[in-house]
C-alpha cells in the first residue's frame, strides 16, 4: 500500500498510540476533579499545551483546545467577529481557504458583514498590494491560511501580518496552519490567533488547538463548566491532547529531517510530468510545501484516476477529501487555472513515505493516464 | 379478552382456487417477519388476518411497522377480542378501548357494528345505535358525528368479538412472491429502486442486478446501491443482488459507436446480460426503471431501440409515472435518501453531451452486429459475478 493522502489525515504514530493506550490505563480522571488522580491528568494536559506553545514560539497559557481545525477556525472567525463587530463590520479573506474557514465567512456575510475574498495568481499567491489596499478603519480580522490544504502555496505570512499592522494596528489576523502545524516553522509573533489540529501531524482525530495572542478577544462559541479558561468547556479530550503533545514531539524534533525527506519524494513524483504529456503542476513547483503536490492530468477526470490508483493499491485525494462531498462548490484548483479542477489529484506525502513509493506512482500513472485516456468525455 | 392486530388483505378474496395457497403466504410471512420476537402466533379469521400474543404483552410499537411493510397487506388495525357476544359484553369492551384510546374525550365519533352471524337477537344497526349511546352516556366532552366523525369504533362479530378504532394503511398488493419472478436492473438512481418495489408489490419475486464500472465508478456508489437492495429487502423479506463487472464491455462498446449512440447500446448491452443472468436464475422478465421521456435514453423511438435486445418481457412499472410522482414513492418507502447520495453511479465519461433521441432501431441493430467480441465479453462479465445476499 502507499498512502499519498496524507494531508487529508495521517497514521497514528506507533509511540503515540503507545502513548495513549498508557493514559488510557491511568488517566481516566476527569481533569476537573479537584483530587490528586485529576490532577495528574490536568499535568499531562498541561504538558502537551507546553510542548504544542512552544513549537510555535508561544506562552503555554495562549494555547486553547479544540475538537479540531475546523472548530477552531469557526470559532476564530465568529468570535473575533462577534468580539470586535463595534469596531467594524469589514472582514477579509482568501478564494483558496479550507471550507471551516470560507464558510466560517459566508455565514458573516449572511449576518451582514461585508466580506472580501482575495483572489490569488496562478502559483496560488495572494497580491499582497491588493491586501493592503483592502484594509481599511473598519476591517476587523484577515484571516490568510499558511499552507493550502490542496495544493500546498505558501502565504507569505510575516509580510502580511506587518502590512495588515501597518494599515490598521486594531485589525486582528487569523491563520489557519493546519497544513503548516510542525511541517514548516511557524512564528506565533507573527499572528494574532492560529489555528492547529492533532490529526495531520499522527496524532489522535477529535482533537486541535489554537494560539490566542494575550490581549486579543475572542468570543467563545461553547458555554459550560469553565475548562479552558470558560474559553472552550466540556471535560478535556484527554487521550486526545495527549496524544498531539507527543507527535507535536516527535515531529518537532526531526522538522528538518523530515522536510528534507519528502521533499526527495515530491522531486521523485514530479518526474511524471516528463514522462507524459498533459501533466501541469498546480501551484507553484519551486516554491510550494514539499508535503504537496497537486497535479492535473489532461483529459482524465481526477476521480476517475483516483480509483484506478486505488486498484494498484496508492491512496491518494482529489482536491480535499473535506469538500469532495459538496458537489456543487467551485474546485479550489480552478481559481489557480480555470478548468484544472476537474482533472486534479493531490499527493501528499509523510516523512514515512519514500522515493521508492514515489517511483512505483510514477510508473502507475503511466500506465494508468493513457489507458483512461482512450475513454474521454465526448 | 385480548389484545390484537387484525391484518386486513384486499384482492387475495377475490382469486378463486389459489385463494388459500396465497393467504398462507401472506400468513407464513407475517409468521416469518415476526419470528425474533416471542409468542407472535396467526390465525385466519373469516377474510381476516388476527395477529396475537400468546405468551406476553401485546407490542404494537414494535409489530405494526414490520406487519405494514408485508406487501399483500392493506391495513392494520389495533383492538382487543374477547368471546362473549352478550350486548352487555359489547357495550363494555367498547367504552373499555375507547377510554384507553381517547381518554380526555373531545372528539366526535361514531360506532358501525358488523355481524356475520344474521341470527344474532339485534342488527347491525340497532347494535351500533346501542353501543354508541352507552358510551355517550359514560363519558364526557363527547360528540356524535355520523358523516364525519374523528373516529369510527368498530365493532365486528365474527367467531369471536373485536373492537378497534384505528386503522393503519400499509401498501396493500399482493403477496411477495405469489405471482412468479423478476430480475431488476438496479442503479443507484431513484427510479429503479421504486420499479423494484412497484414489482414486489403486485407480488412478483425479485432478484436484483447492478453494473459496476470501476474505476470510472467508485465503491460508494457500489455501496449506494447495496444499501438501496438492503431497504428493499425490508419489505421483500430477502433479495438477492448480482453485481456485474462491465467495464470492459462499456469500454469495447465506447471504442465502436458514434458518441450519440452509445447509450442506447450500452443499454442493450445491460439487458443482454440481465437476460442471461435472469435465465439462469428461472426469472420470467427484466424489470427497469425507465419513465417515458425522462431522458433522451426514454423516449418511446428509444425503449423500442433498447427492447429488441431482450428475448423476455422487460417490464416498466415506471413508463406513465411523473417524476415527483417517483420520489414520492421513494419518499415512502425510504430509498430516496439513499439514492440522492452525492456520488455518480453511472459514469459521466460514457454519456454523450448530445445523445441521440430517435435513434433508429434498424441502425443501432447494425452497429452491434459490427463490434466484435461483445457477446464473448458479456459472457466473461457474467461469469465474474459477485453475488451479495441481503
Amino acid at each position: 500500500m502507499i498512502y499519498f493522502d496524507n494531508a487529508s489525515t495521517t497514521k497514528v504514530n506507533e509511540d503515540v498510540m503507545k502513548s495513549v493506550i498508557a493514559s488510557m490505563k491511568s488517566d481516566f480522571a476527569n481533569p476537573s476533579s479537584l483530587h490528586s488522580l485529576g490532577f495528574e491528568v490536568e499535568k499531562k494536559i498541561e504538558k502537551a499545551r507546553k510542548i504544542i506553545a512552544s513549537s510555535i514560539k508561544a506562552n503555554f497559557e495562549e494555547i486553547f483546545f479544540t475538537s479540531g481545525g475546523t472548530e477552531a477556525n469557526n470559532t476564530a472567525i465568529l468570535g473575533v467577529a462577534s468580539a470586535y463587530k463595534k469596531r467594524g463590520n469589514k472582514v477579509i479573506t482568501t478564494v483558496i481557504e479550507h471550507p471551516s474557514v470560507s464558510d466560517s465567512f459566508n455565514e458573516l456575510e449572511k449576518r451582514g458583514f461585508e466580506v472580501i475574498r482575495l483572489k490569488v495568481d496562478e502559483k496560488g499567491y495572494i497580491d499582497l498590494k491588493e491586501l493592503e489596499s483592502s484594509i481599511d478603519e473598519s476591517t476587523i480580522l484577515v484571516s490568510i491560511m499558511y499552507v493550502n490544504n490542496e495544493f500546498g502555496s505558501i502565504q507569505e505570512i510575516e509580510k502580511i501580518y506587518k502590512i495588515i499592522k501597518n494599515k490598521n494596528k486594531d485589525c486582528i489576523f487569523h491563520t489557519d496552519c493546519v497544513q503548516a502545524f510542525c511541517k514548516h516553522k511557524i512564528n506565533s509573533n507573527f499572528a494574532d490567533i492560529i489555528t492547529l489540529s492533532g490529526h495531520k501531524i499522527q496524532a489522535l482525530k477529535g482533537v486541535g488547538a489554537m494560539y490566542i495572542k494575550k490581549g486579543i478577544r475572542v468570543n467563545n462559541l461553547h458555554f459550560g463548566g469553565g475548562q479552558e479558561k470558560g474559553f472552550r468547556p466540556g471535560t478535556e479530550n484527554t487521550f486526545g491532547i495527549i496524544s498531539m503533545g507527543v507527535a507535536c514531539q516527535k515531529f518537532m524534533d526531526k522538522i528538518d529531517e523530515n522536510y528534507n525527506k519528502v521533499l526527495e519524494v515530491k522531486k521523485a513524483l514530479l518526474k511524471i510530468t516528463e514522462e507524459i504529456e498533459g501533466v501541469f503542476v498546480n501551484g507553484d513547483v519551486e516554491f510550494g510545501s514539499p508535503y504537496i503536490l497537486n497535479l492535473s492530468f489532461e483529459n482524465v477526470k481526477g476521480e476517475v484516476l483516483l480509483h484506478a490508483l486505488e486498484n494498484e493499491e496508492i491512496y491518494v485525494a482529489t482536491g480535499s477529501a473535506c469538500s469532495s462531498r459538496a458537489k456543487e462548490r467551485k474546485k479550489i484548483v480552478d481559481y489557480l487555472v480555470d478548468g484544472r479542477g476537474a482533472n486534479n489529484i493531490r499527493f501528499s506525502f509523510s516523512y514515512e513515505n519514500c522515493v521508492d513509493e514515489a517511483e512505483k506512482v510514477v510508473n502507475a500513472l503511466k500506465k494508468a493516464v493513457p489507458m483512461l485516456r482512450r475513454f474521454v468525455p465526448r | 379478552m385480548r389484545n390484537v392486530l387484525l391484518v386486513k388483505y384486499g384482492e387475495i378474496a377475490m382469486r378463486g382456487k389459489n385463494r388459500y395457497l396465497i393467504e398462507n403466504k401472506l400468513i407464513w410471512t407475517i409468521i416469518k417477519r415476526l419470528e425474533k420476537y416471542s409468542g407472535y402466533k396467526v390465525y385466519k379469521e373469516q377474510g381476516r388476518l388476527l395477529v396475537v400474543n400468546e405468551e406476553g404483552e401485546f407490542d404494537y410499537e414494535t409489530v405494526i411497522p414490520i406487519v405494514t411493510k408485508i406487501l399483500g397487506v392493506v391495513a392494520v388495525c389495533p383492538g382487543v377480542e374477547f368471546e362473549d357476544q352478550s350486548i352487555e359484553s359489547l357495550r363494555k369492551h367498547a367504552l373499555a378501548h375507547f377510554k384507553e384510546q381517547y381518554p380526555d374525550g373531545n372528539v366526535s365519533f361514531k360506532v358501525v357494528a358488523r355481524r356475520s352471524d344474521k341470527r344474532y337477537p339485534m342488527t347491525s344497526n340497532e347494535i351500533g345505535a346501542d353501543v354508541g349511546g352507552y358510551i355517550l352516556h359514560n363519558m364526557e366532552n363527547l360528540k356524535v358525528d355520523v358523516h364525519n366523525p374523528d373516529v369510527t369504533l368498530m365493532v365486528e362479530l365474527r367467531n369471536n368479538a373485536y373492537v378497534y378504532s384505528k386503522l393503519i394503511k400499509a401498501y396493500g398488493g399482493l403477496p411477495y412472491g405469489s405471482s412468479g419472478k423478476a430480475t431488476v436492473l438496479l442503479s443507484g438512481g431513484i427510479d429503479s429502486p421504486v420499479a423494484a418495489f412497484l414489482m414486489a408489490k403486485r407480488g412478483v419475486e425479485i432478484e436484483a442486478i447492478y453494473f459496476d464500472s470501476p474505476p470510472y465508478t467508485s465503491e460508494r456508489a457500489k455501496q449506494k446501491v447495496l444499501d438501496i437492495a438492503e431497504k428493499i429487502a425490508e419489505y421483500t423479506g430477502a433479495l438477492k443482488l448480482y453485481v456485474v463487472p462491465f467495464t470492459d464491455v462499456q469500454l469495447k462498446i465506447y471504442e465502436n459507436t458514434p458518441p450519440e449512440k452509445m447509450t442506447i447500446l450500452l443499454k442493450r448491452a445491460m439487458l443482454k446480460t440481465a437476460q442471461k443472468v435472469a435465465e439462469n436464475n428461472k426469472s420470467m422478465g427484466l424489470v427497469t426503471g425507465d419513465s417515458i421521456g425522462q431522458v433522451a435514453s426514454q423516449t418511446m423511438e428509444a425503449i423500442r431501440a433498447i427492447d429488441s435486445a431482450a428475448q423476455m418481457p422487460v417490464f416498466r412499472p415506471l413508463c406513465a409515472m411523473d417524476k415527483q410522482e417517483i420520489v414520492d414513492v421513494s419518499v415512502k418507502i425510504g430509498t430516496y435518501d439513499i439514492s440522492i447520495r452525492p456520488y455518480e453511479d453511472c459514469c459521466t465519461v460514457f454519456v454523450a453531451k448530445h445523445p441521440e433521441t430517435k435513434p433508429k432501431k434498424s441502425i443501432i441493430e447494425a452497429i452491434e452486429k459490427k463490434i466484435d467480441g461483445l457477446d464473448e465479453l458479456i459472457d466473461l462479465s457474467i461469469e465474474n459475478v459477485k453475488i451479495y445476499e441481503f
